[in-house]
């Protein structure tokens, strides 16, 4: 009788890539519906077209590099690309907005460079700056908190608005983000950053209506939830502690030493933390495997470093928000990163002791 | 602070990296006594079943074997015997499918047992009363090696000369599904401890440490037990972890100290045994049974009963799962060892070995084979699970790109293949495999560059030694020149001898004028060479007999002999200074002799003396000839000067080497080689034949028995390198024949007085040649075993 050869260990654990992936989108889930409650179903709509557009993208450059379609297609490695692009764009940007990103993400930087696993840069955030730097005014037409809006948007509204500019009752989306005064608001990290460039104190700038409880009215909530969902990712092992705990670590040391030196000018660290794309960022977006360090001390410093660069940007770049910058110059810091902080091997001197 | 002692001593157990916790499937298993089956119909043996080299085998085909009888022998410290497990007949030994992941065939004992299973006669020790090494030879003689893993021999383990500080004994048993170790101490705690008393007397260690997993608590209760309060023994439970069995990993645990790389466990004072061997080493020594059985665990949902089975070393896989019920699926995988580290087999004959601790027969939904391996995408999970702390995924990526400085520099070698990496990798990468197939290549282009160190080094050793050779020569002629010089101005130059050779050189140098001196020069070298090579000469003969005896005794011994070869030499002689008046009277004798004896023995060197003092004696006799003679030979010499001389002797040396490799017949092609024969004698023979004849003239007039006999025959002889042999195998043989020709066609007596000679000494001419023909072919085959042996 003759058996079937195999190479040990004949035993595997069952978390595959695909699992991993589709934990991370789960994991998104709570982050992604306090979102739309807060800015719209458009976010919604955006994830469909991005996700759409991401797989349809794939599909054709695996077909032309000769690969399997269906089986690199069910690692959903390009699903949770395009969910992080979708829900970091704003919600009622043009339709347009977020194809040309997922497909700049999927053809150019993760499959021109190789694939799955060989892509230099988060290409969730490589669209996300090409879009930023081309497109700045759809890229940064945030609607305010839907407690502040003039006009309730229906889901209707969100595809008019997606498709056509405007709301079906014929808004524009400049109209939308307008208060009761006719004012556009901007984002709290924006405001916030206008208020300050103006000679306005932290304090001051707060009592605006898009501030709400601890940060930006609606943002904290989102935060929260992808927090959550972070901390899911966390239980299930999907992720390990040391990026995100070093990302928010890091803000937060940075932003309490600027804030207790001048808090009249300095965001305090909490409002730092729940701002923006803090969590997302910190959870999803930081711990992206491919592009992040692989080593237990890398990954701290590359978390640490992500997490300076925001505060250094939010607070004297030219941006409001500034993880897509962050992670992308971490992410060209990781090969050298990597190198020196190769752990010790049982049974050897450390590198300095040689 | 504590002392690490100390620590040890409160309990403490520290951590190490990474590792996994594979579910451990052992409950099926850990709770059924261990089975006890029926004697196979067939055993197979194989004669080595541990790291090192097998023993003699003792036993012949058709012989009859009683248990635990010794069927190989250990010849070396390595060796470790194996032993019959039962009593039975040897059908045969001869290739077997062995049980190793390479399922090369390996020489195997076939026993046919009789079923009587009759014990050879038994001799227990008790380890109080005796010394250790008739311990340890015990140990060995019972075939015990590790029976953990590598199968390390056990009595060189615990033959050590550094104080040990800990005996661990690796009870941990840390792989899924085995649980042979667990019921073995479940079963036979005492035993084991027993065990661990002799590997105590043994090392003396300052504590033993008895590591455990925590998922084994009968196992632990029934140890502690035997235990009862001997002192400095600890039972330490680890927490279950994949790979905590680890040797490495295992210290690390119990003792928080890593073996440096490159070293062994013992350079930090410990010594480690499996529970296992424990268990062996005390049935060897006190019920001197040995290692002929041992506990395989048995398991797999293929089975109807999975258990721990007490199966014979020998007994075939395929036994032992048709016992436990067996029931194969399409695409059946039998492993032995775990699913981590175990190998899968495609036959299924292969025997229970001393190393095999469990076999696995699963179904595929319980170990689902390895998917589709996908990219790896960078998660880290590998390097988190590491118990090595690599980087696993740095390691796969320098090992698809054969990038084997880096994978030094990352540490390949310290990779422990336990699986861990691969088992938690989510792209299903088979790392494992990967890394074995780097350090296979590292393997072969260390053992290839080590190959061409060595070639480079032998071929250097031989440059310089023939470097050195060749100063020493010169060196060595240089004094003997000197000596020489010294010599003659000391004995005055008042010998008629050296007058005589005076004169005659004078008379040469009158005659040929300047250009002579070139030739004189290389005249004086080649004398002084032959001088050399007398010197020599002398002076081993002075070690083995008296060289005047040896001479004496021989020349008179073969006097005949020695007439015949020294008229063969001189018609040979004769005849080339007709046919050829540029080219020399007599290099023949030189020549000849140099065929004769490459090898120059003390009695053929006798001969050869006695030859050249016969020819002393005739040259005496006709003296006045035998100067003149020289003169037209050494006129004409200095014509063909040094260079083109030499340039000469290397074709000839070539064409000679060329001949010899052809391996011609003595008749057919004796053409190229006598072309080439008068070049090389245009220079030597002039050197030879002068020195030859002077040294006879002297010889003549001084005592026949004088050092310097040998020197003219000599000239060449220790010195002839392959080439030179072979060219002088060519000359000998042409002039053999052209000798045959011309004494068949009349016997050529051109000087009546030296044709004289050889008429009435020599034996018909038909005879000589004959004789030549014989020297050639030895000289022939001297050579080329010279050739062949030459080193690289």
């Amino acid at each position: 009788m003759s058996f079937k050869i195999a190479s040990s260990p004949h035993q595997h654990s069952q978390k595959t890539t695909a699992q991993l992936m589709k934990l991370v989108a789960l994991a998104a889930v709570p982050g992604i519906a306090v979102q739309a409650y807060f800015f719209g179903y458009g976010v919604l709509i955006q994830l469909l077209l991005a996700i759409s557009t991401a797989l349809l993208c794939e599909a054709a450059v695996l077909a032309l590099r000769a690969k399997k379609v269906k089986v690199k297609l069910l690692d959903h490695s390009a699903l949770v690309t395009a969910l992080l692009l979708a829900v970091a764009i704003p919600s009622y940007a043009p339709w347009w907005l977020v194809v040309i990103g997922t497909a700049f993400a999927i053809i150019v930087v993760k499959q021109l460079y190789g694939g799955l696993g060989n892509n230099l840069f988060n290409p969730a955030m490589a669209a996300y700056v090409l879009l930023l730097v081309s497109f700045p005014l759809p890229m940064t037409s945030w609607l305010p908190a839907a407690p502040l809006q003039q006009q309730s948007l229906s889901p209707a509204d969100a595809v008019c608005t997606i498709f056509t500019n405007f709301s079906c009752s014929g808004y524009s989306i400049s109209q939308l983000r307008q208060d009761a005064d006719g004012i556009s608001m901007a984002t709290p990290l924006d405001t916030l950053k206008t208020d300050l460039s103006q000679g306005y104190t932290t304090q001051e700038s707060m009592k605006k209506p898009v501030f709400g409880w601890l940060s930006g009215e609606g943002w904290f909530w989102v935060n929260l939830a992808y927090l959550l969902g972070g901390l899911f990712l966390l239980q299930q092992k999907v992720i390990q502690w040391r990026i995100p705990v070093a990302v928010l670590g890091s803000l937060f040391g940075f932003s309490l030493i600027a804030w207790l030196l001048s808090p009249d000018t300095n965001a305090s660290p909490l409002f730092q933390l729940f701002s923006g794309a803090t969590m997302l960022a910190a959870f999803f977006i930081a711990t992206d495997p491919v592009s992040a360090s692989t080593t237990e001390k890398g990954r701290l410093i590359f978390g640490a470093l992500i997490g300076g660069l925001v505060f250094v940007i939010r607070s004297y770049g030219g941006y409001p928000d500034a993880f897509a910058f962050a992670v992308m110059l971490a992410n060209m810091t990781v090969p050298l990163i990597d190198y020196y902080t190769q752990p010790r091997t049982y049974g050897h001197k450390s590198k300095g002791e040689r | 602070m504590p002392t690490l002692f100390q620590q040890i001593q409160a309990g403490k157990v520290w951590d190490f990296h990474g590792g996994i916790h594979p579910p451990s499937r052992k409950e099926r298993t850990n709770q059924k006594p261990v089975a006890l089956l029926d004697i196979p119909d067939r055993l197979y043996i194989p004669l080595r079943q541990h790291i090192g080299v097998a023993g003699k085998v003792l036993v012949k085909v058709g012989d009859r074997v009683l248990k635990g009888q010794a069927l190989t022998q250990a010849e070396n410290a390595m060796a470790v015997p194996v032993h019959a497990p039962t009593s039975g007949t040897v059908l045969a030994i001869e290739l077997h499918t062995s049980t190793h992941p390479s399922s090369l065939a390996e020489p195997t004992l076939i026993l046919a047992p009789d079923g009587m299973d009759e014990w050879r006669p038994r001799k227990p020790l008790d380890p109080e009363q005796v010394d250790l090494y008739t311990l340890l030879e015990r140990i060995q003689e019972s075939g015990i090696s590790g029976m953990g893993g590598a199968g390390f021999p056990t009595h060189i383990k615990v033959n050590v000369k550094q104080p040990v500080d800990y005996l661990i004994i690796n009870a941990v048993e840390c792989e899924p599904y085995i649980t042979a170790d667990d019921m073995l101490m479940q079963e036979r705690a005492s035993d084991i401890i027993a065990g661990i008393e002799i590997l105590v007397k043994l090392l003396s260690p300052k504590a033993v440490l008895i590591g455990i997993e925590d998922d084994k608590p009968i196992a632990v209760a029934s140890l502690k037990a035997a235990i009862g309060q001997k002192d400095n023994y600890f039972v330490r439970e680890v927490p279950t972890k994949y790979p905590s069995g680890g040797e490495k990993q295992l210290i690390q645990l119990l003792t928080n100290k890593e073996v440096p790389a490159g070293r062994r466990p013992l350079d930090i004072g410990i010594v480690m045994q499996n529970v296992g061997t424990a268990f062996a080493i005390a049935q060897a020594v006190l019920d001197d049974i040995p290692l002929i059985h041992r506990v395989v665990t048995v398991a797999g949902e293929t089975l109807a009963q999975q258990q721990n089975v007490l199966a014979l070393i020998g007994t075939p896989i395929s036994d032992l799962l048709n016992a436990c019920g067996f029931q194969a699926e399409p695409q059946q995988r039998i492993i032995v060892g775990g699913p981590m580290m175990g190998f899968a087999i495609a036959d299924w004959s292969v025997p229970v070995v001393k190393t095999t601790n469990c076999i696995l027969a699963p179904t595929e939904n319980e170990l689902g084979a390895a998917s589709d391996e996908m990219d790896c995408i960078r998660c880290g999970a590998c390097a988190d699970a590491c118990p090595a702390s690599l980087l696993p995924q740095q390691l796969l990526w320098y090992s698809k790109a054969h990038d084997q400085d880096k994978l030094a520099e990352y540490n390949l070698s310290d990779c422990i293949e336990c699986g861990a990496c691969a088992y938690v990798c989510p792209s299903e990468i088979p790392l494992v495999h990967y890394y074995r197939v780097a350090k296979a290549e590292i393997r072969e282009t260390q053992r290839e560059a080590l190959k061409a160190e060595q070639a480079k080094a032998r071929f250097d050793a031989r440059t310089e030694r023939l470097e050195r050779e060749k100063q020493e020569r010169l060196e060595r002629n240089q004094q003997l020149a000197a000596q020489r010089v010294a010599q003659q101005q000391a004995s005055g130059q008042t010998t008629q001898s050296a007058a005589a050779v005076q004169q005659a050189l004078e008379r040469t140098q009158q005659q040929s004028a300047q250009p002579l001196d070139k030739e004189q020069i290389i005249a004086e070298r080649e004398r002084k060479k032959a001088e050399a090579l007398a010197y020599q000469q002398q002076k081993q003969q002075a070690q083995t007999a008296t060289p005047a005896e040896d001479t004496t005794a021989t020349t008179a011994e073969d006097p005949r002999k020695a007439a015949i070869a020294a008229a063969l030499a001189r018609a040979k002689a004769k005849k080339q200074a007709e046919a050829q008046p540029e080219a020399v009277g007599q290099p023949a004798p030189a020549e000849t002799a140099t065929a004769d004896i490459p090898e120059a023995d003390a009695k053929k060197a006798a001969v050869a003396a006695a030859i050249a003092r016969a020819k002393a004696k005739k040259l005496a006799e006709a003296q006045p000839e035998a100067i003149e003679q020289p003169a037209p030979a050494e006129t004409a010499a200095p014509e063909v000067d040094a260079k083109k001389a030499a340039v000469a002797a290397a074709i000839a040396r070539a064409k000679a080497k060329k001949l010899a490799d052809a391996q011609p017949e003595a008749s057919e092609q004796p053409a190229p080689a006598e072309t080439a024969a008068p070049e090389v004698d245009a220079k030597k023979a002039a050197v030879a034949a002068a020195i030859a004849r002077a040294k006879a003239k002297k010889l003549a007039e001084a005592q026949p028995e004088t050092s310097e006999q040998p020197a003219p025959v000599e000239t060449a002889a220790p010195e002839v390198d392959a080439k030179k042999a072979a060219v002088a195998a060519a000359i000998a043989r042409a002039k053999a024949k052209k000798l045959a020709e011309q004494t068949q066609m009349q016997q050529i007596a051109s000087e009546p007085a030296t044709e004289a000679t050889v008429q009435a000494e020599a034996v018909p001419a038909e005879q000589d040649a004959k004789k030549a023909a014989i020297a050639a072919a030895i000289a022939r085959a001297k050579a080329k075993k010279q050739q062949n042996s030459e080193p690289l």
